[in-house]
């Protein structure tokens, strides 16, 4: 018994959980538009529908299959065997790592920076680890593997979205009847997001909630509901008016009207996506910290999530995105001219279904750097008009920025707690 | 301002060139009119006429002001950026014959010889039937991005610009005949006159050329694909 923790635990967990529910909110608030910006852009979907599907599926995504990541951060990035004898030292680090990113966050917001949520907390829990304690303390071959993760899942989702892109393009813009083909072959894009959801959610989501499947059965289960989804699909593109005197020129009009119903899908797909993977930069160090404290200073290899953890970083970013997912969302409103849906869904399903994997892997990958690896695949593809390059050159910094300043905060604020505690 | 990766999306361009040519060609056609007031010397209407060309021209270069400005250097687009602004520059230059043309032959009150009249409106509207034709080119960019600039809608494209390529070729030819008409008669006319109403054929033929070279552009842009 560490008696530090027994005195100052209740305190400590109140502090990681207050800290991580705001970090969560602002999860919501901003990143939600990255998440949903391109369904909004390309006027698949208004905002008030942007905001209630962010709401449902970034629930589900962080409740059903957020587990993996946060196990990653919770004890994955730092070796618990160098805490053993100090395991206060962990509970203030992961405290002081929260705090950090939290409010590098809020700089970086504050400076116009598009900076990655999930950058700033692996920086700060690396640095509260590498000098707080030693950089033995840090699982380098892990961190080297996550960090290998931000540069190979951007050129993966790119590529995910060159080849969507290319088969849209094959299987229906580039045919005599692209209409036809698209009523055709656009459920079966959705029956693919949904397949990927549902995969990832029976495989990892299920077993905290008490459900245990067989490989087989998770992907029949997972087929099954991808069958369902195309249906579904299938019936409202029926219900679609087009435009009946739709010559050469308004056809793709109509195509990109079916593609709006695919984008709902895809939507759907991306909030999933980013509640997965996104809900552990929040709740990571709030899990850690209370493993520690209710195991009373010992820090066991593995242990499972205390039920409360998970639904907490939720309702978070649920509750960010509610309370200002809007007013970030209306910023977009129509800036993005000449983002058809055909695009935006290329681009969503590949990010998404990057993201959805990785979450299921249990890497925590930014799903900002996902969408952006996928837009300019679909750009490769010649599928945009116009790309700033020079934006994704100042995102790619405040990306490489983020990990030493999110590293010095955690170290200042880890200094101040221990000093403080002592 | 909340942060988000939307900023990579840069405005398109294909709208304002599309609305670029569409002054073009609006500039372009009040040569239609102009020359029929020339024709029956009614010179307010003339004068009027070539002051609304005059204006449209303008237009049509802040227009091109403007899409320049929005293509810097570091946009990543389907086509490349230095052909795409190339090709804005052929289509400004057209607005620019149409009020060279208008401007000399307000300034020298030129008579058109009666036996011309109907020759030569047969010749203006072939080489305006050219610009048309760019400006119908130019409005398939809108499709070609949809399609990646792949494909069928390509093979459509360069229909049309083989279509232009014969207007073009048909107006030669017309410019041969009044060329020919015009000798036949410029012993009877003044010398000066003369001079300049080759000139003014001249001038019109290259309203036709000009459009050949905007589809000459488009057809580069879709070469290098």
């Amino acid at each position: 018994m560490v008696e530090v923790l027994v005195t100052n635990g209740p305190w400590l967990i109140m502090a990681a959980a207050l800290f991580g529910f705001l970090m969560a909110f602002g999860i919501g608030a901003n990143d939600v538009a990255n998440a949903m910006g391109t369904s909004v852009g390309s006027g698949a979907l208004t905002i008030k529908q942007a905001i209630i599907i962010a709401v449902v599926f970034e629930f589900a995504g962080a409740y059903l299959a957020g587990g993996e990541v946060t196990n990653t951060i919770r004890s994955g990035i730092i070796d618990s065997s160098f805490f053993i004898d100090q395991p206060e030292l962990m509970v203030y680090g992961m405290v002081s790592a929260l705090l950090a990113a939290g409010i590098w966050l809020i700089v970086a917001s504050w400076l116009g920076w598009p900076v990655s949520t999930t950058h700033s907390i692996i920086g700060a829990i690396i640095g509260f680890a590498a000098v707080g304690v030693g950089s033995e303390a840090v699982e380098w071959g892990k961190v080297a593997g996550i960090v290998g993760s931000w540069i190979i899942t951007p050129a993966i989702s790119g590529f995910i979205a060159y080849l969507i892109f290319q088969t849209a393009q094959k299987l229906i813009f580039d045919t005599d009847k692209p209409l036809e083909n698209a009523k055709r072959y656009v459920p079966f894009y959705m029956a693919f997001a949904a397949f990927v959801m549902a995969l990832v959610t029976v495989t990892k989501g299920l077993k905290h909630l008490g459900l245990n499947f067989t490989l087989i059965e998770s992907y029949a289960l997972a087929l099954a509901i991808a069958a369902a989804i195309g249906l579904v699909g299938k019936i409202a593109i029926g219900r679609l008016k087009f435009d009946p005197k739709a010559d050469r020129m308004t056809q793709f009009g109509n195509v990109e009207k079916v593609f709006g119903i695919l984008m709902i899908a895809t939507a759907c797909c991306m909030a999933f996506a980013h509640g997965s993977n996104d809900v552990a930069n929040a709740i990571g160090p709030l899990a850690a910290v209370v493993t520690i404290v209710q195991a009373g200073g010992e820090i066991p290899e593995k242990a499972p999530l205390v039920w409360w953890i998970l639904p907490l970083g939720a309702i978070g970013i649920v509750f960010g995105l509610a309370v200002l997912g809007k007013r970030v969302i209306s910023t977009i409103g129509t800036k993005i001219t000449h983002l058809t849906p055909s695009r935006g869904f290329a681009a969503e399903l590949a990010a998404a279904s990057t993201v959805v994997i990785a979450s299921g892997t249990g890497l925590p990958i930014s799903t900002t750097q996902t969408l952006v690896g996928a837009v300019l695949g679909v750009g490769m593809a010649r599928g945009i008009a116009a790309l700033n390059l020079g934006v994704v050159r100042n995102i790619v910094v405040s990306w490489v920025v983020t990990l030493p300043a999110g590293a010095a905060l955690s170290i200042l604020f880890f200094t101040l707690l221990r000093n403080m505690m002592s | 301002m909340p942060v988000n990766f939307l900023g990579v999306f840069a405005k398109s361009p294909i709208k304002p060139i599309e609305q670029h040519i569409d002054k073009i060609q609006s500039t372009a056609e009040l040569l239609l009119p102009f020359f029929e007031a020339v024709k029956a010397e009614d010179w307010e209407k003339a004068t009027e006429l070539q002051k609304s060309i005059s204006q449209s021209e303008r237009e049509a270069d802040t227009l091109k002001h403007k899409i320049r400005m929005r293509l810097p250097g570091g946009i990543f687009m389907p086509v490349q950026r230095t052909d795409l602004l190339e090709m804005v520059t052929q289509q400004d230059k057209i607005a620019n014959k149409a009020k060279d043309i208008a401007g000399r032959v307000i300034g020298r009150e030129m008579r058109f010889p009666e036996p011309m009249h109907d020759t030569f409106s047969a010749y203006l509207s072939r080489c305006i039937d050219a610009v048309k034709q760019a400006h119908k080119a130019i409005h398939e960019l809108d499709d070609l991005l949809e399609t990646g600039f792949r494909g069928r809608e390509v093979t459509l494209v360069e229909e049309m610009i083989k279509e232009l390529d014969r207007i073009e070729n048909d107006t030669d030819t017309m410019q041969v005949k009044l060329r020919r008409q015009l000798l036949d008669l410029e012993r009877e006319l003044n010398p000066v006159d003369v001079i300049f109403l080759y000139k003014i054929l001249e001038w019109v033929g290259d309203l036709a050329d000009l459009a050949e070279r905007v589809g000459a552009r488009l057809e580069l842009m879709l070469a290098r694909s």
